[in-house]
């Protein structure tokens, strides 16, 4: 078959592995952001609502590739250094958090105001009521949409083989490029679009999974 | 307490006023609610009922004037106004049961997270105001699996289930087919005479002069008239509720 096909079949596989816990990892970031950021939003204290629209709004409007370069280029400048690793989890985690608080944001003003009003008049804290009655029902109404989320990050996570991570599209590029052209173009092609859409497959199936888990009857 | 002090209100009100916008909604309203009594308000569409109702345990905030409930004025925000809420039960139009819980943990969620009752005692008495409101068997159903009358008597359950001091219904029975009217009533009924202190906003004429102490009747932001149930639909003494009545009356 293809030129070299256990290398090449290696080398994605440390790429798409790489994809993988980048964009978990990210991911986890982003929901905590994405949760304190909707919890500032609701939140009675003005200082909290405006902040929480401020980063929205940053991190909603500069492209990915800036918030990378600037962490990763721009940070050690001011003496704050760390791995590129560490900047590729911050950067992908701060921006999908503004997203993930956007969307989490719409899934609490589709419970009905009455579900809060129920809460305070059972003498719930506000954070009581977020906990119990508001978020929980939030959640299941944007697990899909936080799933299309999930999607676009491991998409967007090739974006930081810009700042050196060698995750699955890097090693793609440095299979084509390779010194001895040991590797066939073709198979690279297939090989690192059969293994994206593995990603995508299993992780849409397992969000499937988290959200039949969760439904419940309205 | 000595045999002459008089009796704390349990809920006194006394020169409240709100505005929403340019709308004045209630307008210098005094109003005591005694322990034990059982306080009707009716009135035209937009006269301020619900607000007022919902003033006592402070969903509405006031402009002016003071409101305390058993002796207590409301706290402003915080953990000592959940508290006071935690006091005061609310069973509103569309009952607003926790669409992702079932009815058991719908009545058990306040017991548990904020009087800290452990979840075997505050299941049993659940199941028992179950009992009483004639459901034990949906006890593992989701709201969305009952009845409007059924979820409203679970929604009165759970309001029970804290102990209340009081009991406010905000047009318990509005959102109901018509015959599924009477059995939220039936229940409303057996509290009432059981003593509890409840503040009930409704349309059903029938209801309140049988478990009515005391009708007051509103219209534009204003108490216009307070009498008892006799007093009030057999002789209304203002033009306002003399109109009124003639409206419901005929229907
Ligand atoms: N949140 C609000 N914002 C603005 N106006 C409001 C608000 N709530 C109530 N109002 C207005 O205040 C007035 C009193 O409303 P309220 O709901 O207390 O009347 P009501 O007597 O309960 O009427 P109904 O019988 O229709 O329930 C109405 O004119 C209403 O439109
Ligand atoms: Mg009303």
């Amino acid at each position: 078959m293809f030129d070299n096909f256990d290398l090449m079949v290696a080398a994605l596989g440390r790429g798409a592995w790489t994809t993988v816990w980048v964009t978990l990892s990210s991911y986890t970031i982003a929901l905590v952001i994405g949760t304190i950021l909707v919890i500032m939003h609701v939140s009675p204290a003005l200082p909290a609502r405006w902040a929480a629209n401020a980063y929205t709004q940053l991190f909603r409007n500069i492209p990915l590739l800036a918030v990378l370069f600037i962490m990763y280029f721009g940070l050690p400048k001011v003496g704050i250094v760390a791995d590129n690793w560490v900047w590729a989890l911050l950067g992908l985690g701060m921006y999908t958090g503004a997203f993930v608080g956007e969307t989490l944001r719409s899934g609490i003003n589709s419970i009905p105001l009455g579900q809060a009003e129920a809460a305070r008049s059972v003498g719930l804290t506000f954070g009581q009521s977020l906990g119990t009655v508001i978020l929980p029902q939030a959640v299941r109404a944007v697990i899909p949409p936080l799933g299309s989320l999930l999607i676009a990050l491991v998409k967007n996570s090739a974006l930081v083989l810009a700042i050196g991570v060698a995750e699955l599209t890097a090693q793609s590029r440095r299979l084509i490029e390779d010194n001895e052209s040991r590797f066939d173009l073709w198979g690279v092609v297939i090989g690192v679009t059969v293994s994206y859409l593995l990603i995508a497959f299993i992780l849409s199936y397992l969000v499937r999974l988290i959200e039949r888990r969760t439904a419940f009857v309205r | 307490m000595e045999a002459t002090q008089p009796k704390t209100p349990m809920v006194s009100i006394s020169g409240v006023n709100k505005h929403f916008g340019d709308l004045h909604a209630l307008k210098d309203i005094d109003l005591t609610v005694e322990d034990g009594e059982v306080v009707v308000l009716i009135g035209p569409s937009g006269s301020g009922k619900s607000t007022l109702c919902r003033t006592i345990n402070r969903l509405e905030t006031v402009d002016s004037g003071d409101i305390t409930v058993a002796g207590k004025p409301l706290p402003a925000e915080g953990r000592a106004l959940a508290n006071l809420r935690a006091d005061v039960g609310m069973v509103f139009q569309h009952f607003n049961l926790f669409a992702h819980l079932t009815v058991l943990q719908n009545i058990t969620l306040g017991p548990i997270k904020v009087r800290r009752t452990p979840k075997a005692k505050a299941d049993a008495r659940a199941r028992q105001l179950l009992e009483r409101v004639g459901l034990s068997e949906k006890a593992d159903a989701f709201p969305s699996q009952l009845s409007g009358g059924q979820q409203q008597r679970v929604a009165i359950a759970r309001g029970l289930a804290m102990d209340p001091k009081l009991m406010m219904f905000d047009e318990p029975t509005s959102a109901l087919d018509p015959e599924m009217i009477n059995e939220v009533l039936d229940v409303m009924q057996d509290l009432a005479r059981e003593g509890m202190t409840m503040v009930v906003v409704t349309h059903e004429m029938g209801f309140a002069r049988r478990a009515a102490n005391r009708v007051v009747f509103m219209a534009e932001g204003q108490i216009v008239e307070t009498a008892t149930p006799d007093e009030f639909f057999d002789n209304p003494q203002t033009e306002r509720a003399q109109d009124f009545l003639a409206k419901v009356m005929t229907h």
